[in-house]
Order: C-alpha cells, then structure tokens, then sequence
C-alpha cells in the first residue's frame, strides 16, 4: 500500500527522523494561511500524487510569499500531471503540501528496502541525489553503496561510518547519519513497511541532515495488524476496477490490450498473458480467480472483464485441480448468461474433469469455442477478437 | 528414489482442525501418504473423524512429533500464526516443514529464514507454496494427485497451476514424474531452485527437470549459474512474466520488476547460457523434455 508523502514524513516525525513542518492542503484559498502559519519565508509546494518524478512534471514550485504561495496552490491544485511512474493517462492533484523551506548545502539518495537475495533488509545510497536511481543503477552502478541490516544485529555505527564515507559526508555528521539511520530501521520494522525512500536526503547549511521527501510503502501482508492505516489509503489513487476485484479475493491487475483474460492461479495467469502475447495480441488484464475458483468468482471475475471497454474477447484458462473442471464449466455457463455476454469467448479446460467440463461447455447452447492447449487457446481468441474489432 | 518424500514420510498437519486443513489431509490420506496427526493448540487429545478418516490431534508439534515419530509436517494456518508454526516445526526437529499459507508478512519471514538458516535438522518448503507430491507416493499439501503420472522427471516451479501444467505435459508425453516441488511465490522464502536441484542430481529415478520461474529477484539467475558447473541432466525452463508491466505485482507477492531487474528476458538469457533449454510457449514444456531425454 502507498501513501502520501505528508503522511510519510508525519510517520517518520514520530520516529525521530527530522523532517521539516508543513500543511496538507485541499483548496488553493487555503494556501495563504498554511504559509503563514509556518513562518518561513520560503515555502515548497509540492502536488501530493502517489508518483515520483513531480518536480519535473511541474508539481513543485517555490514560494516566497503567501499571495506567490496561493498563485502555485491554484496552478497545481486540479492539474494532471505526467511523470515516468503515472503512465501516459497521468494523474490529477487533488492535495497539496505547503513545507517550509530548507537551506540546501547538499544531497542524496538514502532508501532501505527488501534484500531478496539475503533475506535481510538493505539500505541503497548515492552522493547523486534527486536523480532517478534506477537510471543511475544502469549507467552508473559504481555510485550506488548498499549496506546490508540484519534485523537481529541492527544498525550499527560502523555501517554508519562506511555508508557516510560511500557518500563523501563529512566526518562530523557520521554520528548524526546513525542516528538518522537507526530511526530508520526502527520505523521500518515499526510499520511494516516494503519501502522507505528518501530522495533526496539533505545536509543544510545549519549542518543538520533531513528526509526532503519521503516515500513510504506498506506490506500489503501485513496491514492486518495496523489497522489505523485504514486511514492513509487514498481511493482516488487506487484502480477503481482492481479495487473492486479485491473485494471478491480476486487478483486484478488492468494492462492495455484487447484480450480478456481469466485464469486460475498467478504463475498460469502470467504465462496465459505470455501467449497471448506470442499469438500476437496483448492482454487486457491479469486476472487470477485463485487456485480453487468458486462459481461466485468467476461470476465476479467476467463482471469485471466486462467493464473494460478494450476487451474484444475473452479467454478463460483453468487447470482443475482440487477445484473439478465440471463444477468450473458451470461457473462460467452461469455467469456467461447472468452478463449476458456478446464478445467471442475461448475456454481452455484441462485437468481434473476437462472432458466432462468441455462437454458441459458444448451442449450449453452458448456462442463459446473451446480449446485443448494453452496455445491453441490463445490463437483462436487472438483470431476472433481481430474478427470483433473488423 | 525421489526427493524430499516417500512412502515411509510421517506427515503432521498443523491446523488440521481448520477447513482447508482438514480437507487436504484426508486428501493426502487417500493419496497413501501417511498422515499420523495433527495439531491445533487447546485441541489436543481429540480426534479428527470422517467415515473411515481418523487422525490424532495434538497440543504441539513437540509432542505430536514424540507420539507419531512424524518427520514431515505441512502448515494450513493463518498468516498471523504461521511463522509461529514454521518456528515450532523448526524447535521440534521436524526434518521437512511444508508452508501453504499465503500472505505471511514479509518481516516476519525475514527472522523465520534467519533461523532456518542456522537450522541443524530442518528444511523449510514455502510459504505461498503448492507443496510436495512424490507421484504415487506421498502428498505434502494441496498439489492434485491425479493430473499426472510416475515417471523420470522432476518437477520445479515458484507457482502452483503452472506446476500442475508441467505434470500435465510431461505425462501426455509418456514421460510421467519423479516428485514436484513447489517452492512458493513469496519474496522470502525457504529452500530455493538451487537446494531442489541438489537433491534432484542426486537422485538416480529422475533423468531431467522442467524448472518453471517467474518474474521478480534472482534465484533464476543464480540457478543458470549453478546448473552450468554442477548439473548434467537436461533441464527445460518457462520463465512466466514475460509481458508483466514493471513495478506491478503480479499476483504472487514476489513477482515484481523493480529497477529494471528481474525481467523474464534477463532470466531467460542466463537460462540459456547455462545449456537449459527455455521454451518461450509453456505448451511446449513436455515436448522439448522428450526430445531432451532421447537425445
């Protein structure tokens, strides 16, 4: 789960981590008074989208008075922005955040993430802050230090020192970096967080370190036991099709191509799109019913097909297991009349039942094609979706 | 010979009272494994029941190992509770630990493998996983025992239907299965491809595998590295994601492009570097592993 980079820093305030004040805005008239209410004569306003890449795209603007603070607040404030995470559709500002200015002396590149490959979590730093460390990572891999933190050792002042010296800190500020770093670690495992990224991190002229920005993302597995970040989620970023998927425990993601495409379990899913992929055509979605797919999901499952409108056709691929293909077929009868459905459909069914599952599928009296490989599923859906757009 | 589990396996559920529980163990049953019990904490002493179904439940593990000389267990309980499960297992000395539960927060696999790591007894299957199944011999979790048969291949996947797809196929082919193993979709997990080659090199019943990846971290990569210096038999490879978007989560918690690494092509490429035979169509998994073995 992400949030919002006010609510980052208000989380990593109460670990001690130093983040500057600001005030979350809703509407530009509110600008004047969050200015003056912090006290500081310059001011960043900053578009709140769960994106990176803003300032680029104009979502962040200085201010050095409260009627330049409002001008920025109206500017932003309602405008799509495009940056390299949104896609090309963008998103739209709908919050801003007024923070007082810093002195900046210099930046970089602080993050603690998953290490997969260790099983430990890792902190990722550059002296190139502010850039695009994914792009830095390709050209420039030497720049990044990555320091491993076991989570029942800790943090420790060595790794400090080491990771100061990687971006050239003065020696001065090692402590104040362990600090930084340890508060870090705590919040982390606190919250139960995948990401914490703080691009850029900053020494200010008064010598004083402090998270610029901050992103935070969430474990989606373990929000059971933080309840109160309920709160955080923001509807409006979220995928209004894969939230309602959620719902039914099915596993949505929307892509952009033409096929439709429902199937029980991630890696078959994965693979399904593949083929599609290979017959020539592009998938619409992801879409795992899960491993046992019940009647009621698949019913769920084409309502939400459905209410893409790119879809051309349908491709259903399900290897029965535990969960009988027989039982399957009727799933999908039922739910084929219940949306009474018009586009082409292909059905794959192999496994436990296929044959009295296919049967099912034929006598049906439904305008569906049937298919006995992966592949040969993929082709005939690919084909009569070219027929549906002609 | 197969890997991991055989006929003389002793399996324990842990969370055999539960629903899902209950269902795979009696499956298991009929399958032929030995199911010797159960455990659910406070719900010790009493008998799970079903027509001819009649497996003991135990308080824990411990005793539960002590009582069935069980060597094997297989964990159906919920994430909250389940790295709890994994660690009791561990403490008991259970030699095989089978985790099917899915949506264990990631933390709190980081300390269960620090532990495991270290473990002197056992070895850790999942979490997120479909389990062990020797063909014809003994089922570890939620595998179905019928799409396949008995055969030479050994079967290698990080997803459950795509598993049951190479079973599948390799038996069309005539070929059948040694024993699958599904390691489990997570970011954090228990044993990786290289740990399952091992044993599948070792064992003299399977004559190729069909090793099935996915996007997201490197243990693909590692594995091509692996197999290049230390595998003879011939393996064939399906790396799904090819068309995954990056930064999305595909389903599995731990199918994700992040920073450019991870992609299905990367994997593919060191795949086939290393002499593995990467099929781009998971339809042609069976096929090209009957070529391999008759050439």
């Amino acid at each position: 789960m992400k949030i919002h980079e006010y609510q980052a820093k208000a989380i990593l305030r109460e670990y001690g981590i130093p983040v500057s004040s600001g005030i979350m805005i809703e509407k530009a008239e509110q600008a004047r008074e969050a200015y003056q209410k912090l006290g500081s004569s310059v001011v960043a306003v900053k578009a709140q989208i769960h994106a990176g890449g803003r300032g680029k795209a104009g979502g962040v603007k200085i201010a050095k008075s409260s009627e330049e603070c409002e001008a920025q607040a109206k500017e932003i404030l309602g405008k799509t922005l495009i940056t390299p995470q949104t896609g090309p559709e963008g998103k739209k500002v709908l919050r801003l955040y007024i923070e007082a200015g810093a002195e900046i002396e210099k930046e970089f590149y602080l993050a603690l993430l998953l290490n997969r490959e260790s099983s430990t979590m890792m902190f990722v730093a550059s002296a190139e802050g502010g850039t695009e460390i994914e792009e830095l990572a390709k050209t420039h891999p030497e720049k990044i230090t990555q320091i491993e933190v076991n989570p029942m050792i800790g943090f420790r002042s060595y790794q400090a020192r080491e990771l100061g010296e990687a971006l050239g800190l003065d020696s001065s500020l090692h402590s104040q970096l362990n600090i930084f770093c340890q508060n870090l670690v705590v919040a982390y495992i606190a919250t139960d967080a995948s990401l914490v990224e703080i691009n850029p991190l900053v020494v200010t002229r008064q010598k004083k370190l402090l998270a610029l920005d901050a992103k935070v993302t969430f474990d989606d597995n373990a929000l059971f036991r933080h309840s109160n970040f309920q709160n955080l989620r923001d509807m409006t970023e979220e995928d209004s099709l894969e939230m309602e998927a959620s719902q039914f425990g099915l596993n949505y993601i929307s892509l952009s191509g033409q096929i439709g495409c429902m199937v029980n379990g991630a890696g078959l899913a994965m693979a399904t799109m593949d083929v599609i992929k290979l017959a020539g055509s592009e998938p619409a979605n992801f879409l795992d019913v899960g491993g046992s797919a019940s009647e009621e999901a698949v019913t769920e499952a084409f309502k939400i097909i459905l209410k893409d409108k790119k879809v051309k056709a349908i491709l259903v691929n399900i290897f029965g297991g535990i969960m009988k293909c027989d039982i399957i077929a009727r799933g999908i009868i039922g739910a084929a009349k219940a949306t009474q459905l018009k586009l082409p459909l292909v059905v794959r069914l192999q496994g436990t039942h296929a044959k009295e599952g296919l049967k099912l599928l034929t006598e049906s009296g439904l305008n569906l094609m049937t298919a006995d490989t992966i592949d040969e599923a993929a082709r005939k859906v690919v084909e009569a979706s070219r027929k549906q757009a002609a | 010979m197969s890997i991991l589990a055989n006929k003389n396996t002793k399996l324990i559920v842990q969370g055999i009272t539960g629903k899902t529980g209950w269902f795979h163990a009696k499956y298991s049953l009929d399958y032929g494994t030995q199911v010797v019990g159960g455990v659910t904490p406070g719900k010790g002493g009493s008998l799970m029941e079903e027509g001819n179904y009649k497996v003991p439940v135990f308080n824990s593990v411990k005793e539960a190992a002590l009582k069935t000389g069980a060597n094997a267990t297989v964990i159906f309980v919920p994430p909250a509770f389940a790295p709890d499960a994994i660690l009791e297992a561990e403490a008991a000395g259970i030699e095989l630990i089978v985790t099917i539960t899915e949506g264990i927060p990631i933390n709190d696999m980081i300390s269960v493998k620090q532990q495991l790591a270290r473990s002197r007894t056992s070895f850790l299957i999942g979490p997120n996983c479909p389990g062990v199944t020797t063909m014809g011999e003994c089922r570890i979790g939620i595998q179905p025992g019928n799409v396949g048969k008995k055969g030479r291949v050994g079967i290698l996947s990080r997803s459950g239907t795509l598993t049951y797809e190479a079973v599948h196929q390799v038996s069309e082919q005539g070929l059948g299965a040694t024993t699958c193993v599904g390691i489990g979709g997570d970011p954090i997990h228990g044993a990786n491809f290289i740990d399952i080659l091992n044993r599948f090199k070792d064992d003299p019943d399977t004559q190729g595998v069909v090793m099935i990846g996915e996007i997201g971290g490197s243990e693909e990569e590692e594995a091509a590295e692996w197999i290049s210096k230390n595998f003879k038999k011939p393996v064939v490879s399906f790396i799904a994601g090819a068309t995954a978007p990056e930064g999305k989560r595909m389903g599995h918690a731990g199918a994700i492009i992040s920073g450019g690494k991870g992609t299905a092509q990367g994997k593919m490429e060191a795949l086939r570097k290393a002499g593995v035979r990467v099929v781009d169509n998971p339809a042609d998994l069976g096929k090209t592993m009957k070529a391999a073995l008759a050439a």
